[in-house]
């Protein structure tokens, strides 16, 4: 009908200004083609303007192709607008692989870390945690575990003395385990007794990879009746279970404490190799009967471990020393295990 | 201590791998510290290692191990022990090396031979094939490292266990001891050495008198006079007995003194009777002042706290410790006293301690606390193996002098005990067995008990648990039960200064700091610099510091904190921030030290390194405020905040000092300017320090909380003018004193025009809300009215643009 010697060719039209809209990517590029297409010198609307001066038999057809065109076009330009501010809305593109503002990430100390780790482990099994003093009178350290002065087992701990200050007080040292803790506990609780006792300790010994002279040790404390060697190896066994996995190998050998009889240590099969990791036994008759308990009644057992080497096993860190240098490159390392404590 | 195998096995039997032997007497207490091997006579035997094995064509029970052994190509082995897979290391026997025949123990020489018609060239040997033991279940599989070909006798050679006796064992200080364990462990009997030797019937007057000045020093001391002893070199077991033990032969005399030692545990001396002055024996403390010359040529002076063996006249041994060297063994000596005596570990620890580095053997036996019973049977053995080695005949019986006998307690055992404490109850049977095989002397007493004895080798059994732990460690703890812990779980003690620590711990982490431990050491100096106040601080003094220059207790955290601060700035980009939460230690004269637990944060640099964006700034005041600001929100504190902490080590004009209703608690601040510099610091570095164990108790326990209003909150903008040394946090305060404020938040500070001068402008966001309904615009504007007019006149505030 309107053929090809129609002098005005709507389709031509509608395909230019629609490619142009497309290319418009902002509202000032959209605003300038509005002007060009549909603004009053614009040339949709001359066309229409012009429909006057057309042949009559093509007024109607060029004069509705050319509205509807007008229209198609006020909708293109409304649709574009709206994919546009669509855009401005989401921002523009970004480089996302400029590096993130991090906050500070803050850390625990390893052995907080890990000290937690074997606390959580204790409670579980229904353990107390309380914690004693680090200088320590000498009576508490030794005499009253069963460690007298000139005793050879002495010698197992090198001590660091507090200089006497003159006043005539007891003896102080800064405590070389934390035995002490099962004599102060056992004057103030009475059985059931389930408590383990974390805390510094310090020995006057020559520092190297695997020996530091401060040190963090956890106490163990069972006192209750009906308790034999027994539980003693189920309780450490659980816990040895837990800190290292369900696979891990134990072994107890015997050992010798001064406060417990019969004495062990616990070892695990760690990555092919038998490695000590805490001392045991049960409690000697004679401290449970100074407790003011009959040792007929009640029986228990004590253990005692160090955290640096607890967490030495775990983190796979070969010299203790790294651990109170606080090297923050050190500190970092341990970021990931944060969370879980 | 050296156990050479050779040695033990002249008391003892057994039949497991020197392996399995270690691993049996570490598990059981006697820790195998290493096994040392070395000096065998294994001609042709040399490290080898199987390259492949196949079926032998003719027999299901024989391999054929091709053997790799580095001195020419590999040769073919038919070899029978079940135990052979490619890639070990094994002890290669080549043609013409001698071997322990297996079935007849007699020494045979490996030839050249068919196996089930299969050529042998060679052998991969047994423990049994080798002399090294008796087992032959299997080949013997190496651990070495040494190349392919090297002989045996270079790695394997005479064995010694090298055993780290505890405390309460000095008889694993001895061949016997460890031989009693191994007959325990494996079902064997004891062979006692031989203690008879011939003795004259000499008349009292001929022995020697011992006198013992000091019984507490010297709880026995026994004599034995042996006349017409022919010194000389000692026989050449004894020589490769003693060497094979790490212990150099002299002569035949104390050669046996050092023999008995290492054999009984007992430690032994022989004089020369001659030099003796009188004859006599005087076992005494030391004239001040006396001298000594030893064996090894050192020249003592002595104190009076030194127990010596004297004679009539003057000092002739340092007495558990060594020998003088006038009353030495000579060649020409005939007559010997043979003194096996009791010392007291700690007497001879102090004279060990003041007079030698290390110690002898004969000090570090007697430290362990011998049993004085054990000198007799050591003093008999002794005179036996001198009168058969050395000729001679003994004085009359053995002169005993013993002021310090004990009456050795009957220790009674019973079932109901054993079972209480191991948990199970093994048999009578195996009860007698592993106590008798130790040599502790028992009797069943049925129905239900035993009763027990000390052997003289051993002072640790005293009471029953005692011997409960010797039927536990030999029936294996690997064999006793485990249960879990039956019950309920006993009620927890409540400690709130350790529960604060520990949330202080993870407010602090949470909040972008990395928490150290440092040491609690440190130098009168060091806390003199960081000290709040007095520059001399007092600090618990260590007696025996690890290090001279740190012999205090820390009172503070601040040394190691600000050292540990500065170590890390140089490998830290941007900003550094630490904490340490940990005991100070406050001394009390004649009493334990106060222990205060502390947390201290230090904060320091460049906030962020920052390639786009935000630009970077540094660390000030405000940030360890905001510090404080969040802890105080996440503990439920109330702080309060004076200018000036007052606090040496912090710059007066940066600072504040932290209280809690009206409790100081701790300090905010920039670390003074010398004192960072005193610790390297570099730059700016602020402070925040709290007592928890001040703390502590000012925190309630839980309050309730209040719920979201459900009423919208107005918001102002309120712009004072005020006089420029108006403190801000005294204005926020008095508005967030009214009923209707929730909250007023200071976000502008401006002094300039058109202020006038010697005031300030401070803007605040005031947010005003009612619980219980919708504020009007005239309820606001009523409230404003009543803040401004408390700001007027309290603090001659007028409103900006009013």
């Amino acid at each position: 009908m309107t053929g090809t010697d129609t002098p005005i060719d709507l389709s031509a039209l509608e395909a230019a200004a629609r490619d142009q809209l497309v290319g418009a990517a902002d509202q000032a590029a959209l605003d300038a083609w509005r002007v060009t297409w549909l603004g009053r010198r614009g040339r949709l609307t001359s066309v229409l303007r012009g429909v006057r001066e057309l042949p009559a038999a093509q007024r109607p057809i060029i004069g509705a192709g050319a509205n509807r065109l007008k229209a198609a076009l006020d909708e293109a330009l409304v649709e574009r607008q709206a994919e546009l501010s669509a855009v401005a809305a989401d921002g523009p593109v970004i480089d996302v692989t400029l590096p993130g503002r991090r906050p500070p990430l803050g850390s625990l100390h390893p052995v907080t870390i890990t000290r937690r780790v074997m606390e959580r482990t204790f409670r579980d099994l229904g353990f107390d945690v309380v914690e004693g003093p680090d200088v320590e009178l000498e009576e508490y350290n030794f005499d009253r575990l069963r460690i007298p002065s000139g005793h050879p087992a002495r010698d197992m701990w090198d001590t660091i003395w507090v200089a006497d200050d003159g006043a005539g007080g007891p003896r102080q040292l800064l405590r070389t385990h934390t035995s002490p803790m099962q004599i102060r506990y056992l004057e103030r609780r009475q059985p059931p007794i389930r408590v383990i006792v974390p805390g510094t300790c310090y020995r006057y010994e020559a520092t190297d990879a695997t020996h530091e002279w401060m040190l963090t040790q956890i106490e163990g404390l069972v006192i209750d009746e009906h308790l034999s060697f027994a539980h003693l190896k189920g309780t450490l066994e659980a816990f040895v279970r837990r800190m290292f996995g369900e696979a891990i190998e134990t072994r107890f050998r015997c050992d010798y404490f001064p406060f417990v009889e019969p004495g062990a240590e616990l070892g695990v099969r760690w990555q092919g190799d038998w490695l000590e990791v805490l001392g045991c036994g049960m409690v000697h008759p004679e401290i449970i009967r100074d407790a003011g308990l009959d040792p007929e009644r009640y029986t228990g057992f004590a253990f005692g471990m160090g955290v640096e080497r607890i967490a030495m096993l775990r983190y796979g860190v070969r010299d203790i020393r790294h651990f109170y240098r606080n090297d923050v490159r050190f500190l970092r390392e341990f970021d990931r295990f944060r969370g879980s404590v | 201590m050296d156990v050479p195998l050779k040695w033990l096995a002249q008391y003892v039997d057994w039949n497991l791998s020197v392996e399995e032997l270690a691993h049996r007497l570490s598990m059981a207490g006697a820790e195998v510290e290493s096994i040392r091997r070395g000096g065998g006579n294994w001609d042709q035997v040399v490290v080898g290692r199987v390259a492949a094995v196949a079926p032998h064509p003719n027999a299901d029970r024989l391999r054929l191990a091709t053997v790799e052994y580095g001195l020419a190509d590999p040769l073919q082995v038919v070899c029978g022990a079940p135990n052979l897979a490619a890639g070990q290391t094994i002890a290669f026997a080549q043609v013409g090396a001698q071997l322990i025949d297996p079935s007849t123990r007699e020494p045979r020489k490996l030839r050249r031979g068919k196996i089930r018609g299969v050529v042998s060239m060679g052998m991969i040997c047994s423990e049994r094939e080798l002399g090294l033991s008796d087992e032959h279940e299997g080949i013997l599989v190496l651990e070495t490292d040494a190349a392919l070909g090297t002989p045996l006798a270079d790695v394997l050679g005479d064995v010694a266990f090298d055993i780290k006796p505890t405390p309460n064992r000095p008889d694993h200080f001895s061949i016997l001891g460890i031989a009693r364990e191994v007959a325990a462990l494996t079902g064997g009997d004891v062979a006692e050495p031989s203690d008879r030797y011939p003795e004259s019937d000499s008349a009292i007057a001929d022995q020697p008198s011992v006198q013992i000045d000091d019984p507490t020093g010297c709880p026995r001391y026994t004599a034995i006079v042996i006349d017409g002893v022919q010194v000389g070199v000692s026989p050449q077991w004894m020589q490769d007995a003693l060497s094979s033990a790490g212990m150099r032969p002299i002569n035949n005399i104390v050669d046996v003194t050092n023999y008995v030692m290492l054999e009984w545990g007992q430690p032994l001396h022989a004089f020369d009777y001659t030099i003796l002055r009188e004859g006599r024996i005087v076992v005494r403390r030391a004239r001040p002042g006396e001298r000594l010359e030893l064996l090894d040529g050192a020249n003592l002076e002595l104190t009076s706290d030194d127990l010596v063996i004297a004679d009539a006249e003057r000092a002739v041994a340092l007495a558990g410790i060594m020998g003088g060297a006038e009353s030495e063994i000579s060649d020409d000596t005939t007559s010997i006293l043979l003194e096996t005596a009791n010392f007291q570990e700690a007497s001879i620890r102090r004279s060990r301690a003041r007079h030698t580095e290390s110690g002898t053997e004969a000090s570090r036996r007697f430290e362990k606390a011998l049993n004085p019973e054990l000198a007799e049977l050591a003093a008999r053995r002794a005179a036996a193996l001198i009168t058969e080695i050395a000729g001679g005949v003994a004085r009359g019986g053995l002169v005993d002098a013993y002021p310090g006998r004990r009456h050795a307690p009957q220790v009674v055992v019973t079932q109901r005990r054993i079972e209480q404490i191991l948990g199970t109850l093994p048999s009578v049977e195996t009860v007698r067995g592993i106590l008798s095989a130790l040599g502790i002397p028992n009797r069943w007493l049925p129905p239900d008990r035993y009763a027990v004895s000390c052997p003289p080798w051993r002072s640790d059994i005293a009471v029953a648990d005692d011997v409960i732990e010797e039927i536990g460690r030999i029936v294996g703890y690997d064999n006793l039960p485990s249960a879990p812990l039956p019950g309920a779980a006993p009620e927890r003690d409540i400690d709130p200064e350790r529960d604060l620590a520990e949330r202080m711990r993870d407010i602090l982490t949470g909040l972008g700091l990395r928490e150290i431990i440092t040491y609690a050491a440190v130098g009168a100096d060091e806390l003199g610099v960081t000290a709040s106040d007095a520059p001399d601080a007092v600090a618990v003094r260590l007696q025996n510091p690890m290090s001279a220059a740190r012999d205090r207790l820390r009172s503070s955290l601040r040394p190691w904190g600000l050292r540990t601060f500065a170590h890390n700035q140089r490998e830290t980009r941007g900003g550094l921030r630490l904490y340490e939460v940990g005991k100070v230690f406050h001394p009390r004269r004649g009493r334990q030290p106060v222990e205060e637990r502390v947390a201290l944060a230090l904060i320091g640099g460049d906030t962020v390194v920052t390639v786009h964006g935000d630009g970077g700034r540094r660390l000030d005041f405000y940030d360890a405020k905001g510090l404080l600001d969040q802890l105080a929100t996440a503990l439920g504190a109330d702080f309060a905040l004076t200018a000036d902490a007052e606090d040496a080590a912090l710059s007066p004009g940066q600072s504040a000092r932290i209280t809690m209703r009206g409790e100081s608690v701790g300090v905010l601040g920039r670390v003074a300017a010398n004192v960072a510099s005193a610790f390297e610091v570099d730059g700016e570095i602020f402070a925040l320090e709290l007592s928890i164990s001040r703390l502590a108790p000012l925190l309630s326990g839980d309050a309730a909380v209040a719920p979201p209003s459900v009423y919208p909150a107005a918001v102002e903008d309120l712009a004072l003018i005020v006089d420029e040394r108006l403190a801000a946090g005294e204005l926020a305060a008095a508005i967030r004193a009214h009923g209707l404020v929730e909250a007023a938040e200071l976000f502008d500070v401006y002094a300039g025009p058109p202020i006038p001068t010697g005031a300030k402008s401070l803007a605040f966001r005031v947010y005003y809300r009612s619980p219980e309904r919708t504020l009007s615009d005239r309820d606001v504007e009523k409230a404003r009215r009543g803040i401004v007019r408390r700001l007027e006149s309290q603090f001659a505030a007028r409103l900006r643009d009013s």
